[in-house]
C-alpha cells in the first residue's frame, strides 16, 4: 500500500469517525426513547459508520490519481500570518469595537501582504470601514456594537 | 384564468407597483452581493417598509428583493468565489473558475441571460400549473423526501472528478456530521456540543460556506502564491473579458435552460426543498447528459455547469411560490418569511386564494415576470463595472474577502466563538482542498442533512423501525433505482476509462 498524503487524511478521517460514532453512542437519550426505532442516536450512529466505511475504503483501495503538492513553493508564513491577523481580529471585536478592529485588521493585513502605498491602503480601511458601517448600522438597521466609537460619542 | 392574468397584469403594471418591483431588485442585488446577507434578510429587512402599502405591492416589492438577491449572490460567486446566498453556491463551481480564466463579464452575462429564462419559463410553469402542481406536492412523503436526498447526495459526489467519488463521499459524510452538531429537532438532547453553549444551536450554514468557500478560497490564494501553476491564473484574474456570448455558447445554453428551468420549478415546488437543492441537481444532471468533452470542462468553467444551476434556483424561486400560495406551506426558508408577511397583511394563502384575492395571486405571478425582464435591463449594462472587483489587487482583495466573511458571520450572531470557528474550519478546508477533497458535496450534505434526519425519523417511525418503507412506495423506489443507476454508471464509465 502506498502511502500518500491522501491517505493519511483517509486515516485521520477514519479516526475522526471512529471517534464521532464513540460520542454519539454516548448521546444520553430518554428512558421511553432507548428502545424506539428512532432517536437522537440513531443517525448520528449510521454517519458514524458511514464515515469509517468510505475512508476505509479509501484507505485499502489504490489511487490512481495521486496528488502531489509541491511544499517549497507554499507561502506557509504568510497565511500563517494572516490567519494570526484574523483570530485576533475575532478576539478583540466584541470588546474595543467593529470600526477600529475592522479597520486594523485590513491594514495590517494589506501590509503582511506587502502593500506599502500607505494612502491606498488608509482609504481602504478606515473610511471603507466607516462607510460599510454607515450602510449596514445606518442604512440596513443592522446593529453593530461597538464600544469604541460609544466612548467617543460617536454612536448612541 | 384569462381575467386573472389580466387583473394581475392591471395592478402589476401600475407605476407604484413596477418602481417597487424596480426598487426591490436594485437593493436586492446589492444586499445579496454581501455575504451572509441573503434574500431571507433582505425580505425580512422589507418587512416593516411593506406594512405602509397594499398587500400586492408589498409582496411585488418582496418578490423584486428575492430574485435581485439571488442574482447579487451570483454576483459574489461567480467573482469572489463567495456565495452570498446558499442557492448559488453550485454557481461558484464553474462560475468562478470561468472568471479566474479573463471571463469575468461573460461568466456573469451567461448568469444573467440564464437567470432571466428560468425565471421566465417558470413564470409560465407557475401560470398554467400552479393549482396542479400543488396537488402532486402534497403526494410526497417522507419516504419519497429521505429518498430524493440520498439521490442529490450522491449525484453530487458522482459529478465530482475523476477518482474523486470516495472523496467526495467522505465529505458528504462530514457535512452531515457537522450537520448533526447541535440540539436534536425533535427531543431537544444536545449532541456532539461537548458542553459548550455556542454550539447548542448548531453551526451556521452560512458560516460553513463563508469557511469552506471564501475564506480558504482566500487563503489558497496566499498560500499557492509563488506556486508557478497558479501564477498565469491570477494574471488573468485582471481581465474582465467581453460579456458576449457567442454562438457556441448560446447553443449550449439553448439545450441547458429548458431542462435546467423544469428541475428547479419542479423542486422548487416540493415544500422545503428550495433553489440550493435545486441548483445541485440541476448542475448534477447536466453533467450527466452533456458529452465526454463537456463533462470533462465541468469545474473548469463550463457554460453548461454554470447556465444549469442559475437556470434552476431562479426557477425554483418561482417554484417555491406554488406550495406557498397554494397550500400556504412556504417552499423555502425566504418564502417562509413572505409568508408571515403575507398573514402579516391578513392574507390567508391557501387553495381559495385565487377566489377571496385573485388580485394577490395573479399580480404576484404577473410581478414575477416583470421582475424578472427589470433584473435583466438593470444589470446587463453594470456589468463590465461589477466585473471590476476582479482587477482589485490580491493584496486587497484577499483581504475584503475575508473582511466580508468575518462580518457576515459577526453580524449574524454577535459571538467571538462563531469567528473562531468559521477560521478553524476554513484552516482545515484549505489543507483539504489542496488534496483535492472537494467541498460542494460536504455543503449539500450540511443542507439536508437536517431535513435528511427528520425524513428518516418520521420514515422509521411511520414503519416501526422497518426499512421496508424504501421501497414500499412507487415514487421513492423509483427516485432509488435512479440512485442505484447513477452509482452504477459511475462505476461502469470508470471501470470502462481504466480498460
Amino acid at each position: 500500500m502506498n502511502i500518500n498524503t491522501t491517505k493519511i487524511i483517509s486515516l485521520l478521517f477514519f479516526i475522526f469517525s471512529a471517534f464521532y460514532l464513540y460520542t454519539a453512542y454516548q448521546i444520553q437519550v430518554f428512558a421511553f426513547d432507548e428502545n424506539a426505532p428512532f432517536n437522537a442516536r440513531t443517525f448520528p450512529i449510521y454517519l458514524g459508520y458511514a464515515g469509517l466505511f468510505f475512508s476505509g475504503l479509501k484507505l485499502i483501495l489504490p489511487d490512481p490519481n495521486t496528488i502531489k503538492v509541491d511544499h517549497k513553493n507554499l507561502e506557509y508564513k504568510k497565511t500563517g500570518i494572516l490567519i494570526l491577523i484574523a483570530i485576533i481580529y475575532g478576539a478583540t471585536i466584541l470588546k474595543i469595537g467593529y470600526f477600529l478592529t475592522t479597520s486594523l485588521f485590513l491594514f495590517a493585513s494589506y501590509y503582511f501582504l506587502g502593500e506599502r502605498r500607505w494612502i491606498l491602503m488608509f482609504l481602504l480601511s478606515f473610511p471603507f470601514v466607516a462607510a460599510f458601517m454607515y450602510l449596514l448600522h445606518g442604512i440596513l438597521d443592522i446593529y453593530l456594537r461597538d464600544p469604541f466609537l460609544q466612548s467617543i460619542g460617536v454612536m448612541g | 384564468m384569462i381575467e386573472g392574468i389580466l387583473i394581475g397584469l392591471t395592478t402589476a403594471l401600475t407605476f407604484q407597483n413596477i418602481l417597487m418591483v424596480m426598487v426591490g431588485c436594485f437593493f436586492g442585488t446589492i444586499i445579496g452581493m454581501l455575504p451572509g446577507l441573503g434574500p431571507m434578510t433582505a425580505i425580512a429587512l422589507m418587512i416593516p417598509i411593506t406594512y405602509g402599502f397594499d398587500p400586492a405591492t408589498g409582496l411585488i416589492l418582496m418578490a423584486g428583493v428575492y430574485y435581485g438577491a439571488v442574482f447579487g449572490g451570483s454576483t459574489s460567486s461567480i467573482l469572489l468565489n463567495a456565495p452570498g446566498v446558499p442557492g448559488t453556491v453550485a454557481t461558484s463551481f464553474d462560475g468562478y473558475p470561468m472568471a479566474q480564466q479573463g471571463k469575468a463579464g461573460k461568466a456573469l452575462a451567461i448568469a444573467a441571460w440564464s437567470s432571466f429564462a428560468g425565471g421566465t419559463l417558470s413564470a409560465i410553469y407557475l401560470l398554467f400549473m400552479a393549482p396542479s402542481l400543488s396537488k402532486v406536492s402534497l403526494s410526497f412523503r417522507s419516504p419519497d423526501y429521505f429518498a430524493l436526498m440520498i439521490l442529490g447526495l450522491t449525484a453530487i459526489a458522482a459529478f465530482s472528478s475523476k477518482g474523486q467519488f470516495l472523496k467526495a463521499m467522505m465529505m458528504v459524510v462530514l457535512g452531515l456530521m457537522l450537520a448533526s452538531v447541535g440540539q436534536d429537532s425533535l427531543s431537544d438532547i444536545t449532541r456532539f456540543t461537548f458542553n459548550n453553549m455556542n454550539l447548542t444551536d448548531g453551526i451556521s450554514f452560512v458560516l460553513v460556506v463563508m469557511a469552506t468557500f471564501a475564506m480558504s478560497e482566500a487563503l489558497t490564494i496566499i498560500l499557492k502564491r509563488n506556486d508557478p501553476t497558479s501564477a498565469a491564473k491570477q494574471v488573468s484574474l485582471t481581465e474582465l473579458g467581453s460579456i458576449k456570448i457567442n454562438k457556441e455558447e448560446r447553443t449550449k445554453m439553448y439545450k441547458t435552460i429548458p431542462r435546467s428551468s423544469v428541475i428547479g420549478f419542479l423542486i422548487g415546488v416540493l415544500p422545503g426543498a428550495g433553489a440550493t437543492i435545486a441548483s445541485f441537481l440541476a448542475y448534477g444532471m447536466e453533467r450527466n447528459v452533456v458529452s465526454d468533452e463537456e463533462k470533462e470542462k465541468f469545474g473548469k468553467g463550463s457554460v453548461n455547469g454554470l447556465s444549469a444551476p442559475e437556470t434552476a434556483n431562479n426557477a425554483a424561486c418561482s417554484g417555491s411560490f406554488v406550495p406557498m400560495l397554494t397550500l400556504g406551506i412556504p417552499g423555502s426558508g425566504t418564502t417562509a418569511v413572505m409568508l408571515g408577511a403575507l398573514l402579516g397583511f391578513g392574507v390567508q394563502p391557501g387553495p381559495r386564494l385565487y377566489m377571496t384575492n385573485p388580485e394577490i395571486f395573479w399580480s404576484i405571478i404577473m410581478s414575477m415576470y416583470i421582475g424578472m425582464v427589470i433584473l435583466l435591463i438593470l444589470n446587463l449594462p453594470l456589468i463590465p463595472y461589477i466585473a471590476r472587483i476582479l482587477a482589485v489587487p490580491k493584496n486587497y482583495l484577499i483581504p475584503l474577502i475575508l473582511f466580508f466573511s468575518v462580518t457576515g458571520i459577526y453580524v449574524m450572531s454577535f459571538n467571538n466563538f462563531d469567528i473562531y470557528l468559521m477560521i478553524g474550519i476554513a484552516v482545515v478546508a484549505t489543507f483539504l482542498r489542496l488534496y483535492d477533497f472537494p467541498m460542494p458535496p460536504l455543503i449539500l450534505a450540511f443542507v439536508l442533512g437536517g431535513l435528511m434526519e427528520e425524513n428518516l425519523r418520521r420514515s422509521l417511525l411511520l414503519s416501526n423501525g422497518s426499512w421496508e418503507f424504501l421501497w414500499d412506495r412507487t415514487l421513492t423506489a423509483c427516485i432509488l433505482a435512479t440512485t442505484i443507476l447513477i452509482v452504477v454508471w459511475h462505476i461502469y464509465k470508470t471501470f470502462k476509462k481504466k480498460n
